[in-house]
């Protein structure tokens, strides 16, 4: 898959994980709400689908390094950190 | 049930405080078009709704509703931080200042508390969703409004964002809209009554 959003072969920064996050998560947001009223395009459907995935290893590839972003798998490998860290409106997040 | 995720829908990086925008765009946090009016508009409004795909349709709006009143907080937020006594006085603050310090207060930019009467939730689905795109329309003016008064590009970033959601959350319910009345034409067609949407 070679949609831009995930690079297997090289380390992404925080920041371009995050970005990537933002990006994706995005395209998913709108997605959504077009097949709410377009249920039969395959095109969303296939793209929805593309981006679900690329979504989900992105996102636990951030929290194994950086912490956890999902309240439903937030990882416990390194204790209780779900409320630590930033609050997403800190511009810290990414500083 | 909802899950939550430590980001914004669309990132907020505000550098320099100002209180007076700040002001203005509070009331897309706890006015009249604002996104917590949104929120509570649609996700009240679906119980109510027979047909699932409408029903689901308005609980992912209401959703990202939530998402943009975190967005208006997190603007709001950062153009309050580090003010001086002299900047909260000469942009005009103060009068928030003084009941709210600069916590995050649900209230129009005139300073009224955010109150339910901004919404209906009329239970009849073509009325709720004509309602809606009424709603997503004039959430759209107050941001074309804000974009005249604001001139920073941190928070035209994010606003001109929000603006172009409110553009189309209104196609997806008009969409929904002449659905239904297609399909109701073709059931008047038949001589069948409909019961409900």
């Amino acid at each position: 898959m070679n949609n831009g959003y995930t690079n297997r072969n090289s380390a992404m920064s925080r920041k371009e994980l995050w970005d990537a996050i933002g990006s994706v998560s995005f395209a998913m947001d709108e997605l959504r709400l077009f097949l709410d009223t377009h249920p039969d395009c395959a095109e969303a459907l296939s793209l929805f689908s593309e981006y679900s995935n690329a979504r989900h290893e992105l996102l636990v590839r951030y929290t194994q390094t950086f912490g956890p972003l999902d309240s439903y798998t937030p990882g416990t490998e390194n204790g209780w950190t779900w409320n630590c860290g930033p609050m997403p409106w800190s511009t810290e997040v990414m500083d | 049930m909802w899950g939550y995720e430590k980001r914004l829908q669309y990132p907020v990086n505000i550098k320099k405080p100002d209180a007076r925008a700040a002001k203005v765009i509070l009331t897309q946090y706890g006015g009249p078009d604002g996104e917590l009016g949104a929120s509570l508009r649609y996700l009240s409004q679906r119980f109510a709704m027979p047909n699932a795909r409408v029903a689901g349709l308005l609980t992912d709006i209401g959703t990202e509703e939530l998402a943009h009143l975190e967005i208006i907080g997190a603007i709001v937020a950062q153009l309050t931080r580090h003010l001086s006594t002299d900047e909260i006085i000469r942009q005009g603050f103060d009068a928030y200042f003084v009941d709210h310090t600069v916590g995050i207060y649900p209230a129009s930019a005139a300073g009224v508390p955010f109150t339910a009467a901004y919404l209906q939730s009329k239970g009849d689905p073509i009325t709720d969703l004509i309602e809606d795109m009424g709603a997503e329309q004039k959430a759209r003016t107050t941001y074309d409004n804000i974009l005249k008064l604001v001139d920073d590009p941190d928070i035209i970033d994010p606003i001109r964002f929000l603006r172009q959601r409110e553009i189309v959350h209104f196609q997806r319910f008009g969409e929904r809209v002449q659905s239904r009345w297609n399909e109701c034409g073709a059931a008047d067609k038949k001589m069948k009554r409909y019961k409900s949407f």
